[in-house]
């Protein structure tokens, strides 16, 4: 018993924490381009922002 | 600079939205959103990939044929979109959030679920009862909301439909299962109520999806047409108006390739209009100053300058807007497959759900088991499967057709072109390609080819271009001339070794879609135009008659134009229609009982559209055929109208085939359930057995459009 007074509040913590960062993801957009941020892995864009010669 | 909220602190400045189709890969991202940030005015641009477009945030002053121009500096053919067009609902959003509480709860009740089912007792499963019902309560109360609220709409209108049994049902089992706790029971139902919630919530939300996605993909075609015109004011000055602040009286300057935002008279310049999108004419009308001019028109040679007599909500193109806008109300009053379902199956439950109480009462089972298993029915019936058949099919079915080049509306789209029995086309640039294409050009020979194609290179008149297309195909190399020189409305001149040549308007003007190629003192060569019929038109048209959907031609364009067409294609053809005849004639066929599917491109065929039982459209049509048309297809050919058909059938079957499912499956639970025999681990074993199956048979649409 001593056991799940402990682990239940636990898990439901645990999941609640996980719905909170999923509206916080909904919330921020990260579902809008779902293609879009599959390819901006691939540009270089980690330095600040910079004209550079559009090749 | 890729900061994800759109929202800093220059939100004041204006943002301007691009569909920008030509990107392809993440060095095309790159170089837009760097690009852009380095144009001048430009404070920040950001790509959204999936749906192909660039949200600008710029400095007022900068307008959006500058903005467009920056894009062409870059490469990019950019298309400004209207801001209206952009604002996305947060329909689907609210629902996803719904989805995912709801999902939680349905995770975490189960897990203490399964500890009562396997045997815990006394203390602890009353704790579990306890711990279910305070993640129950808050969950129902705010994932129920979209049920409740639209059963509630129901009830007051006198109607009922599938959330009214659903809202009853989840309520009425909470309840139940809260009394139960207080008292101790053996028996709690949360896990029941919030599982149902959060299938029947991915079905809503699959539904919204598809429509978001569908819209997304309309509006990514939908071009910002005649957004404004260039107006001179009384100091000769010009500036971009936009087109609602247009006003009678303002003079508009219309370039060549423009279309014309509003109504109005030519007061110099001389040149020719598209009119195919508006009346459905094929061949261009050509207007000098004084002739009246409408708007939607396309300026295709020669700048104009328009004095403006009829702006806005007055112009004939808002006249079509208008019908169309009433036509389009019949579609709205179409009930959909689920809610004419959940008209028979509402009061069926809820009568079985009564019975059962007042049977066993009669039979002296006392109020308490009684409601106990008159909320067990109401449980097992509640339609879980039913909520998911059609949404599910429907979704993996637009899925099918879009890869196939189809973007379909709804859901409500797919069970109409379902039904359809009849089929109406439009002719210009729906049976035709819309653009013209040279004949015989074999009739000339190799120098005089290379003549016409330097000419036709000079100018960008659609029937050069045309010219240039079928030339540069055949493999034709352009002939060197000087002095080449466009006279807009008269055509191209200049002088081939010493020999003056011309391409230009023939003498005779009877000839139709036609231009004159003159070389010297030679008689001129006349090359005819025509609208060639779309790849795949006559074997298309043949499936859909095979389909039992008999193909009819209404036209605007003039009878000469449209006979040889028909004949060709064997379809009855009526020619030189209004907009309005058009929508009579298709309100005509309604009246006998058909259901007509209008398939059409043109401002013309709007109200037809609107009006008719389900519409197609290509993507070349006008914007407001497009939002009216229940689907788009993409490319030349004509073949995914009869695919969109066969897909739509196919999904109809496969949801009969889920609602026979869902009913076989009350066929074996409800007589448990009114016999007393379902627990809450039946009740759960049932829910999620039929959902899956329903999915599962769902998925077997998506090679459908192959």
């Amino acid at each position: 018993m001593n056991g799940l007074m402990l682990l239940i509040p636990v898990a439901l913590l645990l999941g609640l924490g996980g719905l909170a960062v999923f509206f916080w993801t909904l919330r921020a957009g990260q579902y809008d381009d779902m293609d879009g941020a599959a390819l901006r892995i691939l540009g270089d864009d980690d330095t600040p922002l910079e004209p550079r010669d559009a090749g | 600079m890729n900061a994800i909220s759109p929202v800093t602190g220059d939100a004041a400045l204006p943002q301007s939205l691009f569909a920008v189709p030509g990107m392809r890969c993440a060095g095309c991202i790159a170089k837009l959103e760097t690009g852009l940030a380095a144009v001048p005015g430009v404070v920040a641009a950001r790509v959204n990939f999936t749906a192909k477009r660039v949200r600008v945030t710029h400095r007022v002053d900068l307008t959006p044929p500058a903005l467009v121009a920056a894009f062409a500096g870059l490469g990019f053919t950019a298309e400004p979109l209207a801001d209206a067009l952009a604002v996305t609902s947060d329909d689907s959003k609210a629902l996803l959030r719904a989805v995912a509480v709801a999902g939680f709860a349905a995770m975490n009740i189960m897990l203490l679920s399964v500890s009562v089912w396997s045997g815990a007792t006394g203390v602890t499963r009353d704790l579990f009862h306890w711990l279910s019902a305070l993640i129950a309560l808050p969950t129902i109360a705010y994932a129920g909301q979209p049920f409740f609220r639209s059963a509630w709409t129901a009830l007051k209108a006198g109607r009922t439909n599938m959330d009214v049994p659903i809202s009853i049902g989840v309520t009425l089992a909470t309840a139940l299962s809260l009394f139960e706790t207080i008292n101790g029971g053996a028996h709690a139902y949360f896990d029941s109520a919030v599982m149902l919630l959060f299938f029947l919530l991915t079905g809503r939300w699959l539904d919204a999806v598809m429509r978001d996605r569908a819209r997304d993909g309309v509006t990514q075609l939908l071009r910002h047409t005649a957004a404004g015109a260039l107006v001179r004011d009384a100091d000769g000055l010009s500036g971009w108006v936009a087109a609602g602040a247009l006003a009678p009286g303002m003079v508009m300057l219309v370039a060549v390739g423009e279309r014309l935002a509003a109504d109005g008279i030519v007061v110099t310049g001389r040149g020719e209009l598209d009119c195919a999108l508006l009346t459905g004419e094929s061949a261009p009308v050509a207007v000098v100053p004084g002739d009246a001019v409408a708007a939607g028109t396309l300026n295709l040679s020669g700048a104009l300058t328009v004095r403006i007599t009829a702006a806005g909500a007055d112009t004939g193109l808002a006249d079509i807007a208008r019908l169309m806008a009433e036509a389009g109300q019949s579609k709205s009053r179409y009930v959909r497959i689920a809610d004419r379902a959940a008209r028979l199956y509402a009061p069926a439950v809820h009568c079985l759900a009564l019975l059962s109480f007042t049977g066993w009462m009669l039979a002296g089972a006392g109020w308490h088991a009684s409601l106990l298993i008159a909320v067990a029915v109401l449980i097992i019936t509640c339609p879980c499967a039913l909520g998911l058949a059609v949404p599910a099919a429907q979704i993996v079915a637009a899925g099918a057709l879009m890869r196939a080049g189809v973007l379909v509306k709804d859901g409500s789209a797919l069970e109409r072109l379902a039904e359809a029995d009849h089929a109406v086309f439009d002719k210009t640039g729906t049976l035709t390609l819309g653009r013209p294409v040279p004949q015989r050009l074999a009739a000339l020979d190799a120098e005089q080819q290379a003549v016409a194609l330097a000419l036709a290179e000079a100018s960008r008149h659609p029937l050069s271009e045309a010219l240039r297309r079928a030339l540069t195909l055949a493999g034709v190399q352009p002939a060197v001339l000087t002095e080449v020189q466009e006279t807009a409305g008269q055509g191209v001149t200049g002088d081939w070794q010493g020999v003056a040549v011309s391409l230009g308007r023939p003498d005779d003007g009877s000839a139709g879609m036609a231009c004159a190629l003159r070389i010297g003192a030679a008689p001129a060569l006349v090359i005819g135009f025509d609208d060639p019929l779309r790849p795949d038109a006559v074997t298309t048209l043949a499936e859909l008659a095979a389909l039992g959907l008999p193909g009819e031609i209404l036209s605007g364009d003039r009878c000469a134009a449209v006979l040889p067409l028909a004949r060709q294609l064997g379809l009855p053809a009526l020619a030189g229609l209004s907009p309005q005849e058009k929508l009579a004639k298709v309100r005509a066929l309604a009246a006998d009982g058909r259901r007509v599917l209008m398939v059409g491109d043109g401002l013309n065929d709007g109200p037809a559209l609107a009006g008719g039982h389900v519409a197609m459209a290509p993507a070349s049509a006008m914007d407001a055929s497009r939002s009216a048309a229940d689907a788009v297809w993409l490319g030349d050919s004509l073949a995914p109208v009869a695919t969109a058909i066969r897909v739509a059938r196919a999904t109809q079957a496969i949801v009969r085939q889920n609602f026979i499912a869902a009913i076989a499956y009350n066929a074996i639970a409800v007589p448990l359930a009114i016999a007393g025999q379902v627990t809450p681990l039946l009740a759960a074993l049932a829910m999620s057995g039929s959902s899956i199956i329903v999915v599962a048979n769902a998925l077997r649409l998506r090679g459908a459009a192959r």
